[in-house]
């Protein structure tokens, strides 16, 4: 009887004390600022400029920054075809990237080759050489797809063990 | 009245130092002197929180955009996050990168913006140095951010690297010269390089009125030397990638980018003292503090930056060298002979 359970804590203390690791502050703010890659590869990056641009403002979300060098950006959209002649140089760039980094496969070439998926020079999907986050279905998908993925990567970054726990049961 | 406020807190400090806690003279100047200097750098830091997020929300603004919005209110804490996104990055170094050079690249523009603050007032007595040279001193220190931004760009070992930092430096090198020149005008009316002397010359008419000009020349050429749109050409996206740092990543990077935001505080703050009156409150409104009012004109200054920086788009590089050489040094060397002609003239009006 002794031992204190973790529900007998003070009610004062578990109200006013938040406890939190580093790390968990960190993954917290790195979900709130995902820098995007500026790059794309076909007509998806049209749709990734509309979300950026005055009607949809990507930048509400703390998105806003796209750098234009993969060592500064977090976040890579591969947003289009992935052709096997480009494949090489999509993959240099996730390399480039500083860690913690994430990769968003946007449209359904991304994900599978989409509509492409016969043709004899196009990767089937960009999880094929890369660790893909999210997958945003759609051909283009629209903006507020896109918005969504990014939100739904934000809970990833910042609740890893759910994640994890999510993965286990397939 | 502000001297009086932060005279008496630097002399209570001092007489603290000397008589409660015993330091000789010299080290009770000291301990206030690096007091001060870590008040600056809080200053400029400071400054970078609010510049950032008024950037964010200017450019939304001027592109009918709403800015960013969900964290804090207004977004004011967006900047925060990002700044410890950016610590928590890995720091890459290219293999083949001049490793001394690069790691101390950025920290060294960092070092010539506080210490061009060494001189800058921020109010009536409120200064590290009062130098008597203090304009002469400024536009030295300036000059040696080339230096730094070409060690960023050469020890990167990235093609891109390189020749952004090579426009950097044919940039300002070319851009510092308009830049001082229109200074000249105003010191030839002062007959004083004392930025106190400048401020206490511009009691009855602040500058800009005589030396509009000098102004409008003084602005564009700064817009080039801080690297800010429409002539950013050292990190144009569609050519060369980011410039002379395209390489840093994680914390490195954004120490290039606080000392950017530096700069940019400490030319504003000097148009501010040179054409805009410094801490002198215009029409009598003599209740609200000169720092108060320094600080309004620095914010003016920068919002003009930024409008102009959001509104052009980026012009070629030999357009902008084209514009500095055959219009900018021209007309300021005009507007330094046409003040010296008004100086004589009035002169021999006034006996």
């Amino acid at each position: 009887m002794d031992v204190i359970k973790p529900n007998q804590v003070d009610e004062v203390v578990r109200n006013n004390v938040v406890l939190s690791t580093v790390d968990a502050a960190f993954n917290w703010c790195r979900s709130r600022s995902l820098w995007p890659l500026t790059f794309g590869l076909a007509c998806c990056a049209i749709e990734m400029m509309a979300t950026a641009d005055t009607r949809y403002d990507l930048a509400r979300f703390g998105s806003e920054v796209f750098r234009p060098s993969p060592r500064q950006c977090d976040l890579m959209i591969i947003a289009g075809t992935i052709t096997k002649k480009m494949q090489p140089v999509v993959k240099r760039l996730y390399e480039q990237m500083a860690e913690p980094k994430y990769v968003l496969a946007m449209g359904s070439c991304a994900i599978s080759g989409g509509p492409f998926v016969d043709s004899y020079n196009v990767v089937l999907g960009g999880d094929t050489f890369l660790p893909v986050d999210v997958y945003v279905p759609g051909c283009p998908p629209r903006p507020e797809a896109l918005i969504y993925g990014i939100l739904q990567l934000r809970e990833k970054v910042a609740n890893p063990k759910k994640i994890e726990g999510l993965r286990k049961h397939g | 009245m502000e001297k009086s406020f932060f005279n008496t807190i630097a002399d209570a400090l001092r007489n603290w130092l000397m008589n409660g806690l015993g330091f000789s003279d010299t080290a009770a100047q000291l301990t206030a002197t690096a007091i001060w200097t870590l008040v600056v750098i809080l200053f400029i830091l400071m400054n970078l929180i609010v510049l950032v997020w008024l950037e964010r929300k200017f450019s939304a603004f001027f592109q009918q955009r709403r800015g960013p919005n969900r964290l804090g209110p207004a977004g004011f804490l967006q900047f925060p996050v990002d700044i410890v996104k950016v610590l928590g990055k890995e720091d890459i170094i290219p293999a083949n990168a001049d490793k001394t050079v690069f790691k101390i690249a950025s920290t060294c523009l960092f070092i010539t913006t506080i210490l061009a603050w060494a001189v800058i007032p921020l109010g009536d007595g409120v200064i590290l140095a009062d130098l008597n040279i203090g304009l002469f001193y400024f536009l030295a220190i300036g000059s040696t951010a080339t230096v730094s931004l070409m060690m960023g760009g050469f020890s990167s070992n990235n093609k891109y690297s390189l020749i952004g930092g090579m426009r950097t430096v044919a940039q300002m090198i070319s851009y510092e010269i308009p830049m001082i020149f229109s200074l000249l005008g105003v010191v030839m009316m002062v007959g004083s390089l004392r930025l106190s002397d400048v401020v206490a010359a511009q009691q009855n008419m602040w500058f800009i009125v005589p030396q509009a000009i000098a102004f409008l020349v003084y602005f564009v050429a700064t817009v080039a030397e801080t690297n800010r749109g429409p002539f950013d050409l050292a990190e144009g996206e569609q050519e060369l990638v980011a410039g002379y740092f395209t390489e840093y990543s994680g914390i490195r990077y954004a120490i290039w980018m606080i000392a950017e935001y530096g700069n940019l505080v400490a030319v504003s703050t000097i148009a501010s003292i040179m054409f805009l009156g410094g801490w002198n409150a215009p029409f009598g409104l003599t209740f609200i503090p000169g720092f108060v009012w320094l600080l309004l004109k620095i914010y003016f200054m920068i919002f003009l930056f930024m409008w102009v920086k959001w509104t052009y788009p980026r012009i070629r590089i030999d357009h902008l060298m084209h514009f500095g050489w055959k219009f900018l040094i021209p007309v300021s060397l005009a507007n330094i002979l046409v003040t010296g002609i008004g100086i004589y003239v009035y002169r021999l009006i006034i006996g």
